[in-house]
């Protein structure tokens, strides 16, 4: 009977985070669906606290006091542009935590304290925990090191060395190893518990390297991929927790998560027109590229302009579609970009923004930038939308973006990025490019956008020529 | 064990058919969101942490309970912190600072 509570609670809280992510379709509703899904988990929480044995009520409440605490801390304190650190962080978390639970189950059999749950050990079990200490150590290392990739104290450019990849293969035959051992010696356990604990030790420091080795040969610039697919892991490893723990509410929300973790990392992937498999091999790029600008092609001309000549075209103009990409969150010049969009719009200007899916730093990220600015939703337009529009724009300000508006990508089948989707400003009447130099962007491709005859470029950095051309608008409207 | 493994690929297909659906607005916050769904994981670490027979469970559970927790808590609010973005979206910056700080923490254990 208790347990028929328990799972229909479990099954309650399941169906509340369907709804909840459900009701992300769209930003009217997503706000009570994330309230939705919280109640989900307070419902699963509370049955777990009530119906099973829970002896130690001390040690939850310094849990729960300590986890929570740090949770709004970070939650509160983080910066926006720091959102991909935070997610890194969190996945990792995910992931440790459905190995810890794997670990304590295992240790729990150790001593024949099995209060809940009373199946008997075997190889079906053996399995679960196995893949469980796995996914979820491997989601762990591995998102650490993106952490260290996406906020600098790990370098951003692909580190490699000879030899890795001899390295992680004999890792992976290692834990395969250790997994094989576990099923092996799973009929003699606990009564002989160290072939098994041993070996699930083994497994967790293989994972554990596996996941820095797995990470580290990536470059910075791929981690939006890296960090959708550490997401959708930590889902599967909170599903091996549930397969583990018998627990229908863990198997279903780790297998929603996994999903969501990997839809994201298919659309990362076809917007850089890049397979999976392409981008975990690595060694693509080299974070930031900003060292150092070619010189101009023979034959070909810049046409260099000012903030002064951007706001008069600015001013003039019936439509202006503004292109963030990358560069303008390293500027935080997202503020300014929005004050510049007010005061075109107060001129009769129509503004749009069209935002590449790998504009940010992770899936949706330069939409949260744009909404902090607080720019309305309803002005950030999709690739697919806003392409037809370009040919009718009078003007295209591209603020810190590059490979994602090369138009090589459409028209040089020899170019590395020939195929990948691209923002169509070289369509519009007039193009501005706000950016340091002419160097090319992280596939190192060269941009002919900059040379192109309707392309203007205004060399300075992204929050300060935006700031001058705001100020020259305002100076217009007072004369 | 079987009936596991027919509600992991079930789930697997309903995830797919709804998140699809969701917009590249709100890709950040569905994935925030979705890790603390995945913060799921407290529940099998409140049983493990609750455990007073075997120490060693006791005390891996606890390192459980707390990352858990981080998720389920930290995410959650982010998530709705960021959301809130989407909602007002024609209030003055310093406003929505201030609501932000005045806000309830959603019903997270906390």
């Amino acid at each position: 009977m208790k347990t028929a509570i328990v799972d229909l609670t479990y099954l309650l809280s399941a169906v509340l985070f369907i709804f909840g992510l459900k009701r992300m379709q769209s930003p009217v509703t997503a706000r009570t669906g994330n309230a939705l899904a919280s109640l989900g988990m307070l419902v699963a929480i509370v049955a777990t606290l009530f119906l099973h044995e829970i002896l130690s009520w001390p040690m939850i409440l310094a849990g729960v006091v300590l986890g929570g605490g740090i949770g709004v801390v970070l939650a509160r304190s983080v910066e926006m542009t720091a959102m991909p650190e935070l997610v890194a962080v969190f996945n990792g978390f995910g992931g440790l935590a459905s190995a810890l639970v794997a670990g304590a189950e295992l240790s729990q059999y150790v001593g024949a304290a099995r209060l809940v749950d009373s199946a008997g050990f075997g190889i079906v079990t053996a399995v679960t925990i196995a893949l469980s200490i796995l996914i979820g150590t491997v989601t762990f290392s591995g998102s650490v090191v993106a952490n260290g990739k996406l906020s600098g104290w790990i370098t951003g450019n692909p580190i490699s060395f000879p030899g890795i990849r001899v390295i992680t293969v004999a890792l992976l035959i290692g834990a395969g190893g250790a997994i094989g051992v576990m099923i092996a010696s799973a009929d003699a356990f606990p009564k002989l518990a160290p072939p098994m604990i041993q070996s699930a030790i083994g497994l967790g420091a293989a994972a554990l390297l596996l996941g820095i080795l797995l990470v580290i040969p990536i470059g910075g610039a791929d981690m939006p991929v890296v960090v959708s697919l550490l997401n959708s892991y930590s889902g599967l490893a909170a599903a091996a927790a549930g397969f583990v723990l018998d627990n229908t509410a863990l198997i279903v929300s780790g297998t929603l998560v996994g999903a969501a973790g990997m839809i994201l990392t298919v659309i990362m992937c076809d917007a850089m027109n890049r397979s999976l498999a392409n981008v975990m091999l690595g060694g693509f790029g080299g974070g930031d590229g900003a060292a150092g600008g070619p010189d101009v092609p023979e034959g070909k001309t810049v046409n260099e302009t000012s903030p002064d000549d951007t706001a008069i075209l600015a001013s003039y103009a019936e439509k202006v579609v503004i292109v963030p990409g990358y560069g303008l969150a390293v500027a935080q010049a997202q503020h300014a970009v929005r004050e510049l969009a007010d005061k075109l719009e107060e001129e009769g200007v129509e503004v749009k923004y069209a935002i590449h899916p790998v504009a940010g730093r992770m899936p949706g990220h330069m939409n949260v930038l744009l909404a902090e600015a607080n720019v309305s939703y309803e002005k950030l337009f999709e690739l697919d939308e806003i392409n037809p529009e370009f040919p009718t724009a009078d003007l295209a300000i591209v603020v810190g973006a590059n490979d994602v508006v090369n138009p090589a990508a459409r028209t040089d089948e020899g170019s590395p990025i020939y195929g990948m989707p691209i923002l169509n400003v070289d369509e519009a009447e007039t193009v501005v490019v706000i950016k340091r130099s002419l160097s090319p962007g992280y596939s190192g491709v060269p941009n002919d956008l900059f040379y192109a005859d309707n392309t203007k470029m205004l060399f300075s950095d992204a929050k300060e020529a935006v700031a001058g051309i705001t100020e020259s608008v305002k100076e217009m409207q007072e004369a | 064990m079987l009936n596991n493994v027919i509600i992991f690929v079930l789930a697997a297909f309903v995830g797919t058919e709804i998140l699809t659906k969701v917009p590249q607005t709100l890709h950040t916050p569905l994935m925030s969101g979705a890790n603390a769904i995945s913060g799921i994981t407290v529940v099998g670490a409140l049983v493990a942490a609750g455990m007073t027979a075997d120490p060693w469970s006791t005390w891996i559970g606890f390192g459980a309970l707390v990352v858990a927790t981080i998720n389920v808590v930290g995410g959650f609010l982010v998530t709705d912190r960021m959301l809130k973005m989407f909602g007002e979206k024609n209030a003055s910056p310093a406003q929505a600072d201030a609501t932000a700080a005045a806000q309830p923490t959603n019903g997270t254990p906390e």
